[in-house]
């Protein structure tokens, strides 16, 4: 008698929905046993990363920082769960997330210090084109080239990288600074802060075009041919081309999409809670973002929910880590463990458990 | 600017020193995806392979004992891989993307008693006649015995896979996975096999930065080298001969900008740190245009109903 | 209601709790903020060795956390919020990165006090530190002058700030007063703490001829590499550095927080605290000189020694003119010295340093 995975004839619906909560709980129980092993109360823990934040004593404070956390999480995760349906790897969005900043935060420093209206839309739109381009970028290699857009697109991201650096030391270093690295503080600058727009909440202009990317997302998978074509060619790459799906449009539309969206974050990041562009901005998030697409299911709503999640994590680790001197290491390991255990569950989606007797296989005789 | 302080000989021995982590773990790399399987978590091995081999290495005083528990470490890693992509049969490029972090994590982890440690040195294997040629001796005689292994793993990979039946049957699985499991081979157990392999060589790699290239041990020392080593098995049209080729450029680049820097050359220096990712873009393009193609059923998840 | 509004009311009515509960908090809390993670062997590390001596000064009247590895930008604010919120009275954040974090906290947060190291913004409950560590180049540079045979000296800078271009200059100077033939070559690694880059740095350098290695970074891989290369001598930095004594580590600069830390907590326990900026050298014991081994001639260690006496009493400024700078332009008169504002602001070599200044 051995386990045997067969395959259902069609995802099973129930376990779309059960996977990713099963997969908490197992990560809950894996990570108490780890922090048990590490000398911890293993529930003190459990509660201080997934409930103080939420009910804890000062959640008035936490709560919005899921927001805060979580928005550029989202926002960059549903760009690249459009690419990722499809079969379109973009790993470099961290890449792209730092040139939207940049680009974004070139256009607020050139017209510092002048107060108006369009400064801010005008910082939003060159981070989104900024991201694109850089998205742009593999894009056009591929079509033209064939080359791996995982590899260009990552290769882009330390490129990025340094480019950051050469700016904030360089071009864009703050002319008031003493010589100190890093570029104006953009929360110093009204027209071009992107602050909170009810304040105390947590919700800075990032977090409602989150929303928004989110819904349209959601329209465009459900309703619209391209969202369509975009499914096919990842379920049924042969059948999409019989269909007539140009796959060069869909290359350009889904690197440029998530590159314009990552841009956005960065901007809204650069602009708002992080402030100035400075050698360690970039904390992350275009990786970390590609986790939440797949803890979501590559599904708009579900990334919403994966995105506050992952926040929480964190938030709850940087509790953990100040009142329970968990390392900061530990809830790495955490969060990769939940990526773990929701891929691990979500076999369970499209393959059966069947005990079986070994049985000899008819298609097989020689 | 005094070009004339760079020594040529000296660079080349530096060169070849530095491109040896990268040469490991992209040759198992590669064997992993001649085998069909596209494993992205190298960078989580690497580092994993670091920590346990120094550990091991500081706590026998043996740098031999490290470098075995690096690989060792590395393979127990990518199995945890090869359970996800093999047995739960979930996607390849999330799972390594998982097992990055994983290993990330669990590596700073395990890490945290060891840093700022001395390991115990790893000897330097200075061939007596050899070693004195005057422009061949130091650069090709007298490393330490690690790169020897990197060169001779790479040309008994080469060896392996268009020699042997055993590295026919790997290319058969990589080609075409359903074919190969209609012949009869085992194709997971194949995978398996190289999968751990892959880990093994990416833990060795980790293990000789954090033992002889630094040497010591700090949270994230890989600092992006695993993913460079997929970028070089992409480049080396998954030919094992040219992965060291392209070892030796990527080391090559980041050894020279620094010495260009020391010689005083004006270049702006980051953009002088971009050139290797820079290069390795611009050989990704040159060799995509290259008629060689990656194994038919790279990346591609196998089940046996299906 | 704002933020603002609601976290000064819930700090007040946290403070008014911790008040009227029993003995538990009589405890003055001291928090602190690293850039990085304590086990680095250098900056944080330092820091750290600070903390620790507040605890082991204070026994149980002092209560210190800290959270290591905090990335600048919105996470530092958490981070400092945080702390505040869980009831310290001083905080402590340790990189320059943190600036603006810190006054925004500051500013939510008026009865609780904050220092910030190396930085210049300053309010009624912030406070800036920082230490002078050029003087320590200064002594560092007139043994590098001394000790090499090759002429050639290896330095691994950081970042272009002026704190680096401020010690390469101190060092250079002193260097070239006892060595007129020296040179020094510059690596810029973009890093404060990468053992691999340091590593592959400190080999160029003596691949091409430096036989002494000083370094801005923080990591013990130059001195490994300078170990294996034979022959060439380092100088620890920000931490002793004392497994590589007495060679290739003959000298080192070492951060000293422990006294200043001590006094600041004092003052808050006091409720003396007053709102500063400070610039300490090694008269005040913020900059403290490793051990210098034997590896060094007698004469030199007696003129090192000597020179660190003159700098801690006042009387000897390692800027001292006459100095010109790089471009021919006259910067200090015969015995002028500089003043802060000027060192603070550096961005510009002194005559003699080839290359220039990345921009």
């Amino acid at each position: 008698m051995r386990l045997r995975l067969e395959r259902r004839p069609q995802p099973a619906r129930h376990w779309i929905y059960l996977s990713p909560l099963l997969a908490i709980v197992v990560t809950m129980l894996a990570g108490g046993a780890l922090f048990a092993a590490l000398g911890k109360n293993p529930v003190t823990a459990i509660s201080t990363i997934f409930w103080q934040p939420l009910f804890g004593e000062f959640a008035f404070y936490y709560r919005p920082q899921l927001l805060v956390k979580g928005a550029p999480l989202v926002l960059i995760a549903t760009g690249l769960a459009l690419g990722f349906r499809a079969g379109i790897w973009n790993i470099g969005a961290e890449g792209q997330y730092i040139i939207g900043a940049l680009t974004g935060a070139a256009v607020a420093l050139a017209l510092y210090p002048l107060e108006a209206w369009f400064v801010f839309p005008l910082m939003i739109m060159a981070g989104a084109l900024g991201g694109l381009a850089w998205g742009m970028i593999p894009a056009f290699l591929k079509l033209r080239f064939g080359t791996n857009e995982i590899l260009v697109s990552l290769m882009l991201v330390y490129v990025a990288e340094q480019l950051l650096a050469a700016m904030a030391l360089g071009p864009m270093r703050n002319p008031d600074g003493m010589g100190f690295p890093g570029s104006r503080n953009l929360q110093d600058y009204p027209a071009a802060h992107n602050a909170e727009l009810i304040s105390g909440s947590g919700m800075h202009w990032g977090v409602v075009v989150a929303l928004i990317a989110v819904i349209f997302a959601q329209i465009l998978l459900g309703r619209h041919i391209l969202g369509y074509q975009i499914r096919l060619t990842g379920q049924a790459p042969r059948a999409a081309r019989f269909a007539g799906v140009n796959p060069a449009r869909l290359v350009l539309f889904c690197l440029g999409t998530s590159g314009a969206l990552a841009g956005m974050a960065g901007l809204f990041e650069v602009s708002g809670p992080a402030g100035q562009v400075s050698i360690d901005f970039n904390v992350g998030y275009g990786f970390t973002a590609i986790i939440v697409a797949f803890l979501g299911r590559l599904h708009p709503v579900g990334i919403l929910a994966a995105g506050l999640l992952m926040a929480l994590t964190y938030i709850g680790g940087e509790i953990a880590q100040s009142e329970l001197g968990l390392p900061a290491a530990a809830i790495q390991i955490f969060q990769g463990m939940l990526l773990f255990f929701l891929l691990a569950v979500d076999v369970l989606t499209n393959y059966r458990l069947r005990l079986a007797s070994p049985a000899p296989d008819p298609g097989r005789s020689l | 600017m005094d070009l004339s302080s760079i020594n040529p000989v000296l660079l080349l021995a530096s060169l070849i020193a530095a491109s040896t982590p990268i040469l490991l773990a992209a040759i198992g790399e590669l064997v992993v995806e001649r085998a069909g399987v596209l494993n992205l978590g190298v960078e989580g091995m690497m580092i994993t392979g670091a920590i346990c081999g120094f550990a091991i290495a500081v706590n026998t005083g043996s740098p031999f004992a490290g470098f075995v528990m690096g690989a060792l470490g590395g393979a127990a890693l990518s199995l945890l891989f090869a359970a996800l992509t093999q047995m739960a049969l979930a996607n390849h490029v999330a799972s390594g993307l998982a097992l990055t972090l994983f290993g990330l994590g669990l590596s700073a982890l395990l890490g945290q008693g060891y840093v700022g440690i001395k390991p115990p040195p790893t000897p330097k294997l200075d061939i007596p006649l050899l070693g004195d040629i005057p422009v061949l001796g130091p650069v090709l005689f007298s490393h330490d015995l690690m790169v020897y292994l990197a060169l001779a793993l790479v040309a008994g990979v080469w060896a392996m896979l268009n020699h042997t039946r055993a590295g026919l049957i790997l290319r058969a699985v990589g080609e075409n996975h359903d074919a190969a499991h209609a012949l009869g081979y085992k194709v997971v157990r194949v995978r398996v096999l190289a999968i751990a392999f892959g880990g093994a060589c990416a833990g060795l790699g980790g293990a000789y930065l954090s033992l002889v290239r630094v040497p010591q041990w700090t949270e994230g020392m890989t600092a992006g080298v695993g993913w460079i080593a997929l970028a070089l098995v992409v480049f080396a049209s998954w030919k094992a001969g040219r992965v060291l080729l392209g070892a030796w450029l990527f080391g090559g680049v980041s050894v020279l900008q620094l010495n260009l820097q020391a010689a005083g050359v004006a270049v702006p220096v980051e953009y002088l740190s971009m050139s290797p990712y820079l290069v390795t873009i611009l050989v990704l393009v040159i060799m995509s245009a290259d008629k060689s193609r990656a194994p038919g059923s790279l990346g591609r998840i196998f089940h046996a109903s299906q | 209601m704002t933020l603002k509004t609601l976290l000064t009311g819930a700090a007040l009515a946290l403070g008014l709790t911790s008040s009227l509960a029993l003995a538990q908090d009589d405890k003055t809390k001291v928090g602190f903020i690293y850039v990085g993670p304590i086990g680095d062997g250098g900056w944080t590390f330092e820091h750290d060795k600070g903390r620790l001596a507040i605890e082991e000064h204070f026994g149980d009247q002092v209560e210190t956390i800290y959270r290591e590895s905090v990335s600048e930008g919105a996470d530092a604010s958490r981070a400092i919020t945080q702390m505040a919120l869980s009831g310290a009275d001083l905080i402590f954040t340790t990189s320059f990165g943190f600036m603006d974090a810190t006054l925004s906290v500051a500013e939510k947060f008026p009865d609780v006090k904050f220092e910030h190291a190396t930085g210049y913004k300053t309010a009624p409950n912030l406070s800036t530190y920082s230490a002078r560590f050029y003087e320590g180049r200064a002594i560092q540079g007139h043994i590098a002058g001394k000790m090499t045979k090759s002429n050639i000296v290896g330095y691994i800078a950081s970042y272009p700030i002026p704190e680096v271009i401020r010690g390469i200059n101190a060092a250079f100077i002193h260097a070239r007063k006892v060595n007129p033939d020296v040179q020094f070559k510059i690596i810029w690694a973009y890093t404060w703490f990468d053992p691999a880059k340091e590593a592959d740095a400190a080999t160029a350098l003596i691949e091409q001829g430096a036989d002494v290695i000083l370094q801005h970074t923080d990591s013990t891989a130059p001195q490994a590499a300078a170990e294996k290369a034979g022959g060439v001598v380092t100088f620890g930095q920000a931490s002793d550095m004392a497994e590589y004594k007495p060679f290739p580590r003959i000298s080192s600069i070492i951060d000293n927080w422990a006294p200043y830390y001590i006094a600041r907590t004092q003052a808050v326990i006091d409720g003396t605290w007053e709102t500063q900026q400070v610039w300490h050298g090694i008269d005040e014991g913020m900059v403290e000189i490793g051990e210098i081994t034997d590896a060094v001639p007698a004469d030199v260690r007696e003129e090192a020694l000597a020179m660190k006496a003159a700098i801690a009493a006042g009387e000897y400024h390692p800027f001292t003119g006459p100095l010109k700078k790089q471009d021919g332009s006259d910067w200090l008169a015969d015995g002028e010295t500089a003043d802060d504002g000027t060192l603070l602001g550096m961005d510009f070599y002194v005559e003699g340093l080839e290359g220039e200044i990345p921009q």
